[in-house]
């Protein structure tokens, strides 16, 4: 049942519009040298940076696919009638929406990191902070769209609670980018932490959003 | 054989009384008619026999495998019926040929979900239920959107379900065919 609840998320994820986030990841990596100028130095530097920023905000996007339509369509309904937990659903949501959003992220940020001029060894550090944060990032952006599952204006709502929820992601993830060392491990301690603390916010919430 | 034991139930919603000291078993083979005004909490009696909804006071046993139609569909719009369906079905172990057959869609099997008309899309949720192979069926307003064929498609259903040993738990504002044990509430 939950490899059938991961295989499902994902084909959703992959049918759906899974390349939206990639392309306003890539979006907004190309503006960030619109807006601080050409300047490769300069560039480099906050290089690893704007890919997180640009990593949050696509994850954003999403959000209010993941429970709601399962929420309004009774499909979180017949699966508690089946006895499958709603941590279980929510393991299996997360799992399942990291597969059709991170490694598309991943392997977008190759094209972004050559918006961004960042160098071989720069971007090969970004792409181990990625691939240990976004995770962390699939699992704030579930429990996120079901604490906000079935309110009004869910989607700004989302926005205001996950980002700051993603900020010490954000902190560690894009000081691993630039230099790597212990900031990676205090970065892999977060997205560990909200992998494992997400599954169990998404389904009190999903209970509690039942009527 | 017992299915479900109800003891002195009430339910509040939004701080509403909608039924209290409701006693109700359904046994193997039974059929129970819920009926009532609007809003007098049929389809909360429903949620609370599948255990989506706890009871404000009292106990509600279950003692077999749930199947529960109430206004939702649950498919992926998306999807073929045929896939969705298919779906619920391998998630249950239920027999989807059979399913489609006793609800005539078995040619509609390959058409997407979101182009169903309404009729078809109530047909598909008693699929749905009749797919999973529970021994308990809760129908909330199972005849809504059904033509001629869908309700004697549905009776003839019901019929085999209760043949079989199973049970039903029935909100309607229409007389279903066969025999039923009535329950009004809001009386």
């Amino acid at each position: 049942m939950i490899a059938a609840l991961i295989w499902r998320e994902l084909r959703r994820g992959l049918t759906g519009s899974a390349w939206l986030p990639v392309a306003f990841f890539l979006v907004v990596a190309a503006l960030v040298p619109f807006a601080v100028g050409p300047d490769a130095r300069l560039l480099g530097r906050i290089g690893g940076g704007a890919l997180w920023i640009a990593a949050l905000t696509a994850a954003l996007l999403p959000i209010e696919r993941l429970i709601e339509p399962d929420r309004a369509d009774g499909v979180l309904d017949q699966l508690a009638l089946r006895g499958v937990a709603e941590e279980a659903i929510a393991a299996a949501k997360i799992a399942g929406h990291w597969l059709a959003f991170g490694p598309l992220l991943l392997l977008a940020t190759l094209p972004a990191a050559l918006l961004l001029g960042l160098d071989g060894p720069a971007l090969a550090r970004s792409l181990v902070a990625l691939a240990i944060g976004t995770p962390g990032l699939a699992a704030l952006a579930v429990a996120v769209a079901a604490l906000t599952a079935g309110l009004h204006r869910a989607g700004a709502l989302a926005g205001l609670l996950l980002l700051p929820l993603a900020v010490p992601l954000l902190i560690f993830g894009a000081a691993a980018s630039g230099e790597g060392g212990s900031a990676l491990a205090l970065e892999a301690a977060v997205s560990l932490l909200l992998v494992a603390g997400a599954p169990f916010v998404t389904g009190a919430a999903i209970r509690a959003a039942r009527t | 054989m017992t299915l479900l034991v109800a003891r002195s139930v009430s339910c509040v919603r939004g701080g509403r009384l909608l039924f209290e000291a409701l006693d109700l078993t359904i046994g193997a083979g039974e059929a129970v008619h819920i009926s009532g005004p609007n809003g007098c909490g049929k389809s909360s009696l429903l949620r609370l026999a599948a255990g989506l909804l706890a009871p404000s006071a009292g106990t509600i046993e279950r003692r077999a495998s749930l199947a529960l139609a109430d206004e939702t569909l649950a498919l992926d719009r998306d999807r073929t019926l045929g896939e969705a369906l298919g779906w619920w079905a391998r998630a249950d172990r239920g027999d989807l040929a059979a399913a489609l057959d006793r609800f005539g869609l078995t040619g509609l099997a390959p058409v997407p979900v979101r182009l169903l008309s309404t009729g078809q899309a109530r047909r598909a949720r008693l699929a749905r239920v009749a797919a999973s192979g529970a021994t308990l069926w809760l129908l909330d307003e199972p005849l809504n959107g059904l033509d001629r064929d869908g309700i004697e498609r549905l009776d003839f259903a019901i019929a085999a379900h209760r043949a079989r040993g199973g049970g039903v738990l029935a909100a309607s504002h229409v007389a279903l065919g066969g025999a039923w044990r009535e329950l009004a509430l809001g009386r």
